[in-house]
């Protein structure tokens, strides 16, 4: 399944991630048909497709949690290559309220090998806080996981993601469970990670009110890549339209 | 022991002139950390009503150790409730019944098979009583020691391990996106329990036993504002809850480990009272 180098045009030097001829069977049903994609690095790309589409089994082959065919390799900014740290967001509904666990508490338990019940050296709680910064979110370390609201435990849990920092983000399906205004929060904070950082993020989501304004690509998915580019272009295309059962071209 | 009960004589307490009542001070301050800590993880990952039917493999451990003339039933118990706990969590990861379905069918057939095999040949079921109710004044020096063992033990399991037990028991998805093992954690914890709760069966009792397994951290958590005082106010909770039961049930005559249980519901009613309220 090797392909050389001839999709190559346009990122040899540049961050990407390509994807290439990648299949998926479950059993003898495919689930992922001919996959080809390249993301580069400070890009958004939103995977969306009906449910059932293929969508978490292309991260989880990403993340190389799942057998594939195919090929995935990563190189970096200006050539060479370099294992690809994936930073990822999984779907998450809101903590239990039970818990009493703080923010603080749970990135000690991420990334910290002292027991989280034991105190807190300073040194974390600084670094915790820098952390925090990069979701605008110093102020939730101390509260409840359980007391977060849905847009907060997105902003916390991307915040984990970057620690160590990645080279891809990927997140799965950030925006359900928030409402219009933590989604605005959240996409402005990924807009401005992609830029500090110079990260590529893929995300998945059903929810497509974002995607024109925040997005630079969208990647319509049914089993295989039905249409990608542009997110006008893909929302105002015939194969989204038919994806989504809702005839004509219409938005 | 010695030097514990010298330390004890040193003590103006009436209640701790009698030797057995000196070991089992001793046992109740090695248990109150042992369930305080158990109990913070117990809770979070929903396993209470787990422990329980552990306890109930445990019992047809033990029916099954008397059965087979053993002079130790306690180590078939051990055996049968690990193996109890296998089979749970390979069957709860093949079907799609709800946990407490699954647990539901494996607890109920523990006890009826226990049962049977205890009443088997019309005998009686009155030398199974203690495994019941429990007794702690009857806690021998070398029980001790392996109370002690199991607590050391435990202590470093947490200091190892429970940054993971908590991260797969809050957000598995999370855990394994960070490279945790979660169904070997999830095994792991499982059998601690079930090692646990079964060597404790015969001094503090089936029946009150999974109180002490869920009422600390339950009544911790009313309270608690990080995993810090969580774990602190679950484990002197159930340290002082231990105490207290041993001098009351000691005036009072009434089993030990039904005092403890009572002290520690009195300790959630309390910090019911305190909880935080939520917004």
């Amino acid at each position: 399944m090797n392909h050389g180098h001839h999709h190559g045009g346009g990122c040899q030097d540049a961050c990407c991630l390509k994807i290439e001829d990648l299949s998926v069977r479950f059993g003898s049903d495919p689930v992922l048909e001919h996959i080809d994609l390249h993301m580069h690095c400070g890009q958004i790309v939103a995977l969306i497709g009906p449910n059932g589409a293929g969508k978490s089994t292309l991260i989880k082959a990403i993340l190389g949690q799942r057998e594939y065919e195919g090929k995935i390799t990563f190189s970096p900014a200006g050539g060479g290559s370099e294992k690809l740290r994936i930073g990822y967001v999984p779907q998450s509904p809101a903590f239990d309220q039970g818990d009493p666990i703080s923010v603080l508490d749970l990135y000690a338990c991420c990334l910290s090998r002292r027991p989280a019940f034991l105190p807190v050296p300073k040194a974390f709680r600084e670094k915790v806080l820098k952390s925090l910064a990069n979701v605008h979110g110093e102020a939730l370390i101390d509260k409840r996981i359980g007391d977060l609201s849905g847009g907060e435990v997105q902003r916390v849990l991307l915040a984990l993601a970057l620690e160590p920092m990645p080279h891809m983000l990927i997140l799965d399906e950030p925006l359900s469970g928030v409402d219009v205004e933590g989604m605005e929060l959240l996409m402005d904070m990924l807009d401005e990670i992609r830029k500090k950082f110079d990260l590529s993020i893929l995300m998945t989501t059903h929810d497509f009110s974002m995607l024109e304004r925040y997005c630079d690509r969208v990647v319509l998915l049914e089993h295989k890549i039905l249409k990608k580019g542009a997110p006008l272009e893909v929302l105002s295309s015939d194969e989204f339209a038919r994806a989504f059962h809702m005839g004509g071209g219409a938005v | 022991m010695s030097i514990w009960y010298a330390i004890c004589n040193l003590l103006p307490f009436q209640w701790l002139i009698m030797n057995f009542m000196k070991n089992a001070l001793l046992a109740v301050l090695i248990m109150g950390p042992l369930f305080g800590l158990l109990s913070t993880m117990v809770v979070t990952a929903r396993m209470s009503f787990f422990s329980d039917a552990l306890g109930h493999s445990g019992f047809t451990g033990i029916a099954i150790g008397v059965l087979c003339g053993s002079v130790a039933p306690m180590y078939w118990a051990v055996l049968l409730s690990v193996a109890f706990a296998l089979l749970f969590t390979y069957v709860k990861g093949r079907t799609s019944h709800a946990a407490e379905t699954v647990i539901s069918v494996f607890s109920s057939t523990a006890v009826a098979l226990g049962i049977f095999i205890a009443t088997l040949n019309g005998s009686s079921f009155t030398k199974f009583n203690k495994y019941l109710i429990g007794d702690i004044l009857s806690v021998t020096p070398s029980e001790i020691g392996l109370l002690a063992i199991v607590l050391l033990l435990v202590v470093i399991l947490w200091a190892l391990a429970s940054n993971r037990l908590v991260l797969t028991a809050v957000h598995p998805q999370l855990a394994s996106s960070r490279g945790i093992p979660v169904r070997g954690y999830e095994t792991l914890f499982t059998v601690s329990i079930a090692v646990v709760v079964t060597l404790a069966m015969s001094w503090v009792g089936l029946m009150v036993l999974n109180s002490l397994l869920v009422l600390p951290a339950a009544a911790a958590r009313n309270i608690a504002r990080n995993l810090r005082e969580y774990h602190l106010f679950s484990v002197l909770g159930a340290l002082l809850a231990g105490i207290l039961g041993l001098i009351t049930s000691y005036y009072l005559g009434s089993s030990t480990g039904a005092v403890i249980s009572l002290y520690l519901a009195l300790y959630f009613a309390v910090t019911f009272c305190f909880r935080k309220r939520r917004a």
